[in-house]
């Protein structure tokens, strides 16, 4: 991806290419949901933000794509400047293709009212500029390339088991052809074996565009297998960040090793066993 | 997160126990009688065996028969035929004032829920204050100054009935609004009308309708009691509240029909549309699950 | 097949067949269910959502789906629970079975004290009321709630969610009871919390010779908390076994399936492998082996004949080629 002089930071210094946030910081009445988290994604790149409840990855994210409006920090993906209200609709469409997202409740996630084809299509009369038979084309492109079909294509989300669900809300976020994903914790309410197979379909997806991932996730087994980068976040600031594997083999916090130590696995037996 | 329990339509008090005839058969049954009711206003004229407004004063409350099914009032008019044309005035009071509180209620909820901030402030302290007001007394200081007829009641009827809907559907509407389908919309890029209005609307419209269903017996009832009391539809216009005024005096009479009759209209118009407003409502709530 | 031992296991479940009426499922919910704990063995349930998994662990309480029918026998400490009329299930409630559900608020009246929650059992049998409260300290105690005195004092919205798990189970033990029956205790928790609430199963039931069955749907969990696992899948256990041999050799493709889907935390683990298709719902109801769809060794005669369970190794595995030792 090229980059124009006009898209330069403000300051004038070189564009730093993907997704840059700077001291992103979120308060809620006296409580502090994300105090000055940073990070980087490189274009193609796959972070993981782990943590538990309440410390502040869900609300990080859903300030990148813009559901909450920071309190400070910026945000940045290829040197534009997104941390602001955006001003008109062009700008509103160019930051939607930027950052998409994948939601965790495939159940909530889809309109009740709107076919998985339907779906798809908005999207793309929203974004695209295809006539109708190029987005019919490129709806049958994109349900295949999340391994659904015609039957599932003119069915309602009521009609779809959670997994099939998912993998709408894949396509629909694909459908933008956006720079990088979201997933917020996207495979947690899905039974295991299905879990899988949407990590297998993520995988995937990356290995051919160079989509940038951002998981949020609690599993840290699940990071092992998705992300190059994690992130550990505990009330609302970053504690640990560094490779996967690093972190996970050789975790430098102790709250790193206190989330490590707490996975249930296999020859780790508990007290009392 | 809090977990807020789902915004309840309004009921009225001496109605809420429709809400269990709404579940069973009387559903289908209160369809029926509504639907009767419609056709019965749109074909007045033509089923009416007498001009309703036709004195006869030498037959004056005249007892059922074959010249009169219903029997005829004081001033000799057929009871049955006013009856019939008295659903015509006693069905569009309400749907005027239904359609227009829908209409404006909706729009207040939709913008107070997905503005927020001090929009929402704004239009939720208006409705409380419209609300505080009871919608009877608007009507007649209303009719004092307009003069009677029908527009004042509806006017202030529909007035006293947005924040019900408004209510309701704020409270639904912050309910779908943190739905992540919506987020979903929103994160693609679309505009917030565009969300709130063709997909947000939508995905609400259900519960709206049932809430509407219910006001329209709740205005059927109200505009009645205005025309009773004179503040309403004029005389000689056949409508049921003002029938009941006329006949009254028969009562001393001996003669119960002229009375009898459009109260039982009334009666039966609510409760019908009470219980299709609750069968609404709970079939809604059981998709919901 | 009865096993030569001196102790009545604290829960035998027998042939235990739960169905609904025909237009409401095609398949039964539970199809001819067996599963055994025994005093202060520690027994996972494992399967995904629509195994029947809460459907069997409810059934230890007598809870069963409206209108089933059902035929078999859930015997606890012998005495079988499907015959049982309400006042004897209410005393197997109150006295032998304790439930850990998922949501501990779900199960905790949240406008009452927890001091209340705590000894409202006890004192419903007789307890003095100051005999109840010191039990109810020494329990919340037990469970590792620091400043019980204060606790008892304190409403269910004033503590975290693994803190009022710990209450949970503290009222879980309050009535002594011989099983726990802990349906999904840890999903709603941080992994943390969870590792805390289950090492203190595991710790109470080594101390008072509980007898304890898991239901969840995490692998790895049952491992770290179990002695034995049942796998099940769409209504039927498919494989159980000590829970090294069954992640050593599992003998069921289903259970080396799940196994081989579960992502690892371990350094140098494999990708999650995940199995084609999806269970089977309620409405289907295939004429052999129910996993056949998904199975990767699969011959004809599975989708013909239903396979039953039967030994392979130390445990059980219901599949025509468990024998043929097919490497999983």
């Amino acid at each position: 991806m090229t980059v124009s002089a006009k898209e330069r930071t403000a300051v004038g210094g070189p564009v730093v290419p993907g997704l840059v946030v700077e001291g992103l910081r979120k308060r809620y009445g006296d409580h502090t949901a994300v105090d000055g988290v940073s990070f980087s994604l490189a274009p193609g790149a796959s972070l993981a933000i782990v943590g538990e409840s309440g410390c502040g990855k869900t609300t990080t994210v859903r300030m990148l794509v813009g559901l909450e409006r920071p309190d400070g920090g910026t945000v940045r993906l290829d040197g534009r400047d997104r941390s602001a209200l955006p001003r008109g609709r062009a700008e509103r469409l160019a930051r939607a293709r930027e950052i998409q997202m994948v939601f965790q409740d495939p159940y909530l996630s889809l309109d009740p009212r709107v076919t998985v084809s339907g779906c798809l299509d908005g999207v793309l009369r929203l974004h695209s500029g295809l006539g109708p038979a190029g987005r019919r084309a490129r709806v049958a492109e994109l349900l295949d390339q999340v391994g659904l079909g015609a039957r599932e294509a003119s069915a309602l989300p009521r009609g779809l088991s959670g997994g099939q669900r998912q993998r709408v809300a894949i396509a629909r976020a694909l459908a933008v052809e956006p720079r990088v994903l979201v997933l917020d914790e996207a495979v947690a309410a899905l039974d295991v074996s299905i879990q899988a197979q949407i990590l297998e379909l993520l995988g995937a997806i990356r290995r051919e565009p160079g989509i940038g991932y951002l998981f949020v996730t609690h599993d840290l087994a699940v990071v092992r297998h998705i992300a190059d980068e994690v992130l550990v976040l505990k009330s609302g600031q970053v504690v640990e960040t560094g490779p996967a594997a690093r972190v996970l083999d050789a975790p430098q916090h102790p709250y790193t090793r206190l989330l490590l130590d707490s996975v249930p696995h296999r020859g780790r037996p508990l007290p009392g066993r | 997160m809090t977990t807020t329990t789902s915004p309840a339509p309004y009921r009225r008090p001496g109605l809420r126990r429709l809400r269990v005839l709404g579940q069973g058969p009387m559903f289908a049954v209160s369809v029926a009688v509504l639907a009767a009711l419609v056709l019965v206003a749109l074909l007045a004229p033509v089923l009416a065996p007498y001009d309703p407004e036709a004195l006869d004063l030498a037959s004056s409350l005249v007892g059922t028969g074959a010249d009169h099914l219903l029997g005829t009032d004081q001033s000799g008019r057929d009871v049955l035929s006013r009856l019939l044309h008295g659903a015509r005035t006693g069905l569009l009071g309400p749907l005027l004032v239904v359609t227009v509180s829908t209409l404006l209620g909706t729009l207040i909820g939709v913008v107070a829920a997905w503005r927020g901030g001090w929009a929402d402030t704004v239009l939720s302290r208006s409705m409380d204050m419209v609300f505080a007001i009871p919608g009877l007394l608007l009507a007649i200081l209303l009719v004092t100054v307009v003069g009677s007829g029908m527009t004042a009641p509806v006017i202030a009827m529909a007035v006293a009935y947005t924040p019900y809907v408004g209510r309701l559907v704020r409270g639904i509407a912050r309910q779908e609004k943190a739905r992540p389908y919506i987020e979903a919309y929103r994160v693609q890029g679309w505009s917030g009308w565009t969300v709130s209005v063709r997909h947000l609307l939508p995905n609400i419209a259900p519960t709206v309708l049932a809430q509407s269903a219910m006001n329209f017996g709740y205005a059927l009832m109200d505009l009645a009691a205005l025309s009773y009391l004179g503040f309403g539809v004029q005389p000689p216009t056949a409508d049921w509240g003002a029938m009941i005024n006329e006949g009254q005096s028969a009562v001393q009479q001996g003669a119960m029909l002229p009375a009898l009759a459009p109260s039982a209209c009334i009666v039966l118009a609510v409760v019908a549309f009470g219980i299709v407003g609750e069968g609404l409502a709970d079939r809604i709530a059981k998709r919901e699950r | 097949m009865k096993e030569q031992r001196d102790t009545t296991p604290v829960l035998d479940i027998d042939g235990l067949d739960v169905r609904l009426p025909e237009d409401r499922a095609g398949r039964p919910i539970l199809d001819g269910i067996g599963l055994r704990v025994r005093a202060g063995e520690s027994v996972g349930l494992v399967g995904e959502s629509g195994s029947g998994k809460s459907v069997a662990c409810r059934s230890v309480l007598g809870l069963l789906p409206a209108g089933a029918r059902t035929s078999g026998q859930v015997r606890v400490g012998g005495r079988d629970v499907l015959a049982m009329n309400r006042t004897e299930l209410a005393a197997l409630r109150a006295r032998q079975v304790a439930m850990v559900y998922q949501d501990p608020r779900a199960s905790v009246n949240p406008l009452r004290r927890v001091g209340d929650f705590l000894t409202e059992g006890l004192r419903a049998s007789g307890t003095p009321a100051g005999a109840a409260t010191a039990r109810a300290l020494e329990l919340l105690d037990a469970v590792g709630i620091r400043d019980p005195r204060g606790a008892l004092r304190r409403r269910p919205h004033e503590f975290s969610g693994g803190m009022l798990q710990r209450v949970v189970i503290a009222a879980a033990l309050a009535a002594e009871p011989a099983l726990i029956v802990a349906d999904e205790p840890t999903t709603a928790l941080d992994v943390t919390t969870q590792a805390e609430i289950v090492a203190l199963l595991g710790r109470l039931r080594a101390e008072r010779g509980t007898g304890l069955l898991f239901v969840t749907h995490d692998l790895e969990l049952a491992a770290s908390v179990c002695d034995r696992v049942y796998v099940m899948y769409a209504g039927r256990i498919v494989e159980t076994r000590g829970t090294d041999e069954l992640f050593d050799r599992p003998r069921h493709p289903y259970t080396a399936g799940l196994l081989a889907c579960t992502p690892s935390i371990a350094a140098g683990a494999p990708s999650p492998r995940p199995i084609p298709g999806r269970p089977v719902s309620l409405a289907e109801s295939p004429p052999g082996c129910a996993f056949v769809a998904r199975c990767a060794h699969a011959v004809p005669r599975c989708s013909e004949e239903k396979p039953v369970l039967t030994r392979h190794g130390d445990g059980l595995a219901a599949c025509h080629r468990a024998a043929e030792g097919i490497t999983l």
